[in-house]
């Protein structure tokens, strides 16, 4: 056991939250997070567990925080964390480098995944792979496995164009630029998923496909948290647990019935209850 | 007859003119009436104007005087040298099949004495020679576009210079092998050096020529090159420039190009280092249907400076040019950028497209960008685009979220920018050559110093960060 680790059991004893071993095993243990843009506050006091393999799902509606709660698990800059701890295979990442992040395991589907122009897929994916395995210690990837790996996963989201000669994301279409979120989440092979509304203007088929990805990925050893509007996706995925985010806090949290319920009646059911 | 060489506390412009007084009958020795009488002309003008300085308009931006006021040697005969020249300027482009002109401190370095001619036609040789052995060609174009600008170096230039290298490409002739003319500076003194080029291409007729400016000491120095191009019509003409000097060098290259009817050129200057540049680029299209590409790319850093001043002349319809600038500036590095299209009366269906783009790596570096366009035709397409930013933070932390660090994520988004205009070079080895350079430039590892950048020998550092997959 870590001495970060060590710490935060002492400090526990202090803490008014209760702990229990099982907590500190988890793989993701969020408390009482607060985080703040621009001096305002976005997430007021969160908790969140995740363990290995699990999905979770996150809901709610518009401007409630999920994004936010996305970028500061990945340690995206001008999201300031005022109070509160992300712990991460038992280490607290609140201070870590977003790199360091995604070489421990952390991977984000982008919400708007970025175009670069000038940079290559096959060149990006590349340098992310030896980055993870400089990381681990490991040799860098040979140039075989490494297309032998791209055709793989290629097949898996079923990209058919070459990548080679297309740069990141430039000239993708919305569904292209999720599934090729999904592609590089299966070259990296993620502990932590976070999916931010990687559903959101996809069609029926291209929503398929990114849940096969997800599914075939989807293991005892990994975990996935998934944001999302609405329930659609949940349809192919199927999480372990609903949670409902609601004025950056979690207000409640239920199993995949959760969904269908807020399916049916609707956001503004929590905002009644939360009013009550 | 003087000497040779003037040394003393002279300053440069006061040498040179007492030079010109001095050693006029050897200057002149081969000059044909027209070719003496136009370094009289330039002269008188270079006497009225002195060198430019920053209160000048067009050199605003540029101190030069600071450069210009170090102490200056100036040859008027070359130097014998003892070093072993053909391994000074063996070439190591890997597949990179050229013809090799040298030049060495400013003089034509003669291989085969005098002029050469390759197996396809091609006639390369020193001004010297040519003036003697193609007087006819000589007179034809010699001094007919490099012209005083606001730039009186074209003047003493005019008046004084000794060397430099003809290329002429008759008609119907197409070069297959790149010409690469390597220019090196390597004195133990403080030198300034001028060269004047004369490079005529017949009709239908195609030529690729590599320009390179090394330094290969630490010693300050200051080049001041002259060329002027004729490309005939039909004719196909690309230019690469690189320029790798010394910090403490500068350098004044004014690129004349008079283009006929349908003529195609692609210029591309590649600037990785040197104390001082100043780039005159003028292409004048005086041929219906010409179209120029006019292309450069410049990463400057610490207190290096570079200006380069594009002027395009429409002079006739359905012309169309190109002109990409991009640059990345880090620590306290400036940079100018000053496009002037002109678009004559008659020159209408002209299409010309103008951008320069910037990147600051700090708050401490410099752009000054100026576009400049004067339209006299009223069926034109004329576009112009500046910017100037940042690398791209969203995309820093996409790069960053797949696990690149900040430093390989800013050189993969740098290396990007660049691109562009690395992609548009033609020759494959001299693009993957160009290639590494400019990934060696943003790694801070390309040197300048100890030898010529096409003679990196050395052992590649091993590093663990590749941004080359285009193999694979």
């Amino acid at each position: 056991m870590n001495i970060l680790n060590e710490l935060y059991e002492f400090t526990a004893d202090f803490a008014i939250c209760h702990i229990t071993q099982k907590e500190t095993e988890m793989l993701l243990n969020i408390k009482n997070l607060h985080v703040a843009i621009d001096g305002k506050e976005i997430i007021k006091g969160l908790n969140l567990g995740v363990n290995k393999g699990e999905v979770h799902a996150i809901m709610g509606p518009n401007g409630t925080g999920k994004s936010t709660l996305a970028a500061a698990i990945t340690g995206r800059e001008g999201y300031e964390i005022t109070e509160g701890e992300i712990w991460y295979k038992g280490i607290n990442i609140v201070e870590m480098d977003p790199d360091a992040r995604a070489n421990e395991g952390i991977f984000l589907s982008f919400q708007y995944p970025v175009e670069i122009p000038g940079v290559s897929m096959t060149n990006f994916m590349r340098t992310a792979i030896n980055a993870k395995r400089e990381y681990l210690n490991q040799a860098p990837i040979s140039a075989g496995d490494f297309l032998k790996l791209m055709e793989e996963k290629k097949n898996l989201v079923e990209i058919h164009s070459k990548l080679t000669n297309r740069s990141v994301n430039e000239g993708f279409s919305g569904g292209e630029k999720k599934r090729n979120e999904i592609f590089q989440m299966a070259m990296l092979e993620p502990t932590l998923a976070i999916l931010d509304e990687t559903d959101s203007g996809l069609d029926i088929d291209a929503l398929k496909v990114v849940a096969k990805g997800v599914n075939t990925l989807r293991s005892e050893d990994n975990a996935f948290v998934i944001i999302t509007h609405y329930q659609r996706l949940l349809d192919y995925i199927v999480p372990d647990f609903v949670h409902v985010l609601y004025d950056g806090k979690i207000v409640k949290t239920g199993g995949k019935n959760l969904a269908l319920e807020l399916e049916a009646k609707g956001y503004e059911w929590i905002k009644e209850n939360q009013l009550v | 007859m003087n000497t040779a060489t003037i040394t003393g506390p002279l300053p440069l412009d006061q040498l040179l003119v007492e030079q010109y007084h001095n050693a006029f009958d050897m200057i002149t020795l081969n000059d044909t009436p027209r070719l003496k009488a136009l370094r009289e002309q330039h002269f008188n003008e270079f006497l009225q104007q002195g060198f430019p300085d920053s209160s000048q308009e067009k050199w605003r931006f540029s101190e030069i005087e600071d450069l210009l006021g170090m102490p200056f040697h100036h040859e008027l005969q070359p130097k014998p040298t003892n070093k072993n020249l053909e391994e000074l300027f063996r070439c190591e482009v890997h597949n990179f099949n050229t013809e090799i002109v040298s030049v060495l401190n400013g003089w034509f370095h003669d291989k085969n004495g005098g002029l050469q001619i390759t197996r396809e036609g091609v006639i390369i040789g020193s001004f010297k020679s040519a003036m003697e052995k193609h007087p006819a060609l000589f007179e034809k174009y010699y001094g007919l576009i490099a012209h005083n600008t606001n730039n009186s170096f074209v003047s003493i230039n005019t008046a004084l210079v000794q060397d430099g290298v003809f290329i002429y490409v008759p008609d119907g002739v197409e070069a297959s092998k790149t010409l690469q003319i390597i220019k090196l500076i390597d004195h133990s003194e403080n030198h300034f050096v001028q060269n004047r080029n004369l490079i005529i291409l017949g009709k239908n007729s195609k030529l690729s020529l590599m320009h390179c400016d090394d330094s290969i000491n630490q010693h300050t120095s200051l080049v001041n090159t002259v060329t002027e191009i004729f490309v005939g019509e039909n004719a196909v003409f690309e230019l690469y420039k690189l320029q790798n000097l010394n910090d403490q060098s500068g350098l004044v290259n004014s690129t004349f190009i008079k283009q006929e009817a349908n003529s195609n050129v692609k210029t591309n200057t590649l600037t990785f280092n040197c104390g001082m540049i100043r780039n005159n680029i003028q292409v004048a299209l005086d041929g219906k249907g010409a179209h120029a590409d006019v292309l450069g790319l410049y990463l400057m850093d610490k207190q290096q400076h570079v200006d380069n001043q594009i002027r395009i002349l429409h002079n006739q319809p359905h012309c169309t040019s190109n002109e990409l600038f991009k640059g990345i500036l880090d620590d306290e590095a400036t940079a100018v950028f000053n496009g002037y299209i002109y678009v004559a009366r008659d020159a209408q269906k002209t299409n010309a497209y103008q951008n320069n783009n910037n990147i600051l790596l700090k708050p401490t570096a410099t752009i000054n960008t100026m576009p400049f366009l004067e339209i006299y035709a009223d069926d034109v397409k004329c576009s112009h685009g500046a910017t100037i930013g940042q690398l791209d933070q969203e995309a820093m932390f996409y790069l960053r979220q797949r696990g690149i660090s900040a430093a390989n994520a800013r050189l993969l988004l740098m290396y990007a920018f660049a691109a562009d205009i690395i992609n548009n070079i033609n020759i494959e080895p001299l693009r993957n050559r160009i290639d590494d350079m400019v990934k060696k430039r943003l790694r801070g590892e390309l040197s300048v110093c100890e030898k010529c950048v096409l003679h990196c020998g050395m052992p590649e550092k091993e590093i663990h960060f590749d941004i080359d997959l285009s193999k694979i």
